[in-house]
């Protein structure tokens, strides 16, 4: 982690806010204070905020704020960070059928680990994913934490269209997919809630800086979830983090 | 809504912009929005729209359209040879159309992307503050697809101005010209230092050429590799609208309108927002040169830019001396002819 935030500028109307060249906890708890600190305290001009891995992206209109006096005013707030008081972050609960149709992978990651299915799900469900950023497609989240025990390397080749609610190991990293698109991920298992509905508000379930915490379910408790996810009836476990488990 | 126009071919890929969807890019949802903003901006002025009002955005092949109620129209942005019951329609200008009308498009004679604005709007649904369609995400505009054959649009109720716009046009000096061979200026960085002085040397001297792999999310080009030092991954962070990224293979992409949000390859710079449509009307096979110029002066072009669109929305939006269109044909050729009293 940096001593000081850099500022890089990013053309003429977004500027980048970087707290160090890493992908550690200590570095995206900066990004979430400064996230949380200019939605408290917004600054006149800043259009949207991106916070990423090690940095947040602030989109701007010049016009209503001069780069240089923004970089002076988001420096400020970089130096007063300590004194914000943060709230809890909260850990989603995400149901999953590990296994079967849903996590054709299983046996794979079984195979390639050496740990029996049962093993292998009481890892993965047994640490709070750290969500580092979201990207790549919308709402699909970047975990962080996973047990290096489980990890698998990806599909020599990818698959063309993986379901949505998917859920996935790559290497070191787990994931979901929130909508069907192609990949390369070993699935192990799949979710019924919907981490990404553009007619609901908010459209995306989960936000960078909180947790993730999977739970296996049955096939049958898979299917009333998603009975209740369609219906809009499902009522989506958010749990504060300090009953802290690893991660 | 009633209909206003009937898709009777859909073109190339036309699909319904706006300005985009803001607000959304933490959850990872693109803005999509129209690839050329300025044009979409002056096409919904003439019309008495909006700036943000939907518009349709046609890439190269045009749609032929079926008229199906009165309303006012304008097209602007690239010249795709847009005409009305087979006569050339004037662009730039806000023109008056009628049920039964056919608006069709013979083919590219310069830019890449026109705007068909309609007085009132496309009216299509928000999804997420927007009207603008995102393909790879399947949402916005018509069912979060291009349009196709036999679609039906809907227009808004028309702003009270749109009728004395008819015959309205942009003075030259708002009309953009598209080349095939554009310097497109750049704010360096966020990531210029993982270049080589060598290579960032390479990047603001070579020439480039777009290739076909160029649509809504990105420009790719080729042309002269661009040198990294040390390695050509980053941590992934945000992609700012018009972001220069540069994979391992050393060549440039151009990140426009449907970018990702956040992605791993450095940045070696960032084109200014005003010449962001310069890239937006480039084609396959036209020349792209880079050249720096400072943040300051970037955003000063960029107020230029606005000023001059306020400037236009304001000559505008004056009461119009008398209008007269004359239809002349001289040895068999037909020109149409606009008089204004001043």
């Amino acid at each position: 982690m940096y001593d000081e935030a850099r500022f890089l500028p990013a053309g003429d109307r977004a500027l980048v806010v970087e707290f160090g060249n890493e992908i550690s906890p200590e570095v995206n708890a900066r990004i979430r204070a400064m996230t949380a600190a200019l939605e408290a305290e917004p600054i006149a001009g800043v259009v949207e905020v991106v916070p990423t891995y090690r940095s947040l992206l602030v989109h701007f209109d010049p016009l209503q704020v001069a780069p240089e006096v923004l970089e002076e005013r988001l420096a400020e707030l970089c130096r007063n960070l300590g004194e914000l008081k943060l709230p809890e972050p909260t850990v989603t609960v995400v149901p999953v059928c590990y296994g079967g149709e849903f996590g054709p992978d299983l046996p794979f990651v079984c195979q390639h680990t050496g740990l029996a299915a049962e093993e292998v799900i009481r890892i993965h469900t047994g640490t709070d994913y750290l969500i580092y950023m979201l990207g790549f497609t919308p709402g699909f989240p970047y975990l962080g934490g996973m047990d290096e025990r489980i990890a698998t390397p990806r599909l020599k080749t990818p698959r063309t269209k993986i379901p949505a609610g998917s859920v996935g190991i790559a290497g070191k990293q787990t994931g979901i997919y929130p909508i069907d698109s192609p990949g390369g991920w070993q699935l192990i298992g799949r979710t019924p809630l919907k981490l990404y509905d553009p007619f609901r508000e908010p459209p995306v379930l989960l936000t960078a800086g909180n947790y993730v915490r999977f739970k296996a379910v049955t096939k049958e408790e898979y299917d009333a979830i998603a009975t209740e996810v369609a219906a809009g009836t499902y009522r989506v476990e958010v749990v504060p983090k300090r009953e802290g488990r690893e991660g | 809504m009633a209909a206003v126009f009937e898709v009777i071919a859909p073109g190339l890929l036309t699909t319904v912009q706006d300005r985009g969807r803001h607000g959304y890019q933490a959850f990872g949802m693109p803005v999509a929005g129209a690839v050329d903003e300025y044009a979409l901006r002056v096409a919904n002025l003439l019309v008495g729209n909006e700036e943000n009002a939907a518009a349709l955005e046609i890439t190269l092949l045009g749609p032929v359209l079926k008229v199906l109620a009165p309303a006012v129209i304008a097209i602007t942005g690239a010249d795709l040879g847009a005409m009305l019951n087979g006569e050339p329609l004037p662009l730039w200008q806000a023109v008056a159309v009628k049920a039964g009308d056919e608006i069709s498009f013979s083919g590219v004679r310069s830019g890449c992307r026109s705007y068909l604005a309609v007085a009132g709007g496309i009216d299509v649904p928000v999804v997420m503050g927007s009207r603008s369609t995102y393909l790879r995400g399947k949402i916005g505009g018509l069912d979060g697809r291009a349009l196709k054959a036999g679609d039906k649009l809907a227009a808004g109720e028309p702003p009270a101005a749109a009728r004395t716009r008819v015959g309205r046009r942009v003075p030259p000096e708002f009309i953009p010209t598209y080349g095939n061979n554009i310097t497109l200026r750049v704010v360096l960085g966020p990531q210029d230092d993982h270049f080589t002085p060598a290579g960032r040397e390479t990047f603001l001297t070579g020439e480039y050429v777009v290739t076909n792999e160029a649509d809504r999310m990105g420009y790719r080009l080729d042309g002269p590799k661009i040198e990294h030092a040390g390695g050509a991954d980053i941590i992934s962070d945000g992609i700012p609208l018009g972001a220069v990224q540069v994979p391992g293979h050393g060549l440039p992409i151009v990140m426009l309108a449907d970018r990702q949000t956040t992605g791993g390859y450095p940045k070696i710079a960032t084109v200014i927002s005003a010449d962001l449509y310069l890239i937006g009307q480039a084609k396959p096979g036209d020349k792209v040169r880079f050249s720096a110029v400072s943040r300051e002066e970037a955003v000063k072009l960029l107020r230029e830019q606005e000023e001059n669109l306020r400037r236009l929305a304001e000559l505008l939006s004056r009461p119009a001396g008398r209008i007269r269109q004359f239809r002349i044909t001289v040895q068999g050729k037909k020109f149409e002819a606009t008089v204004e009293e001043l």
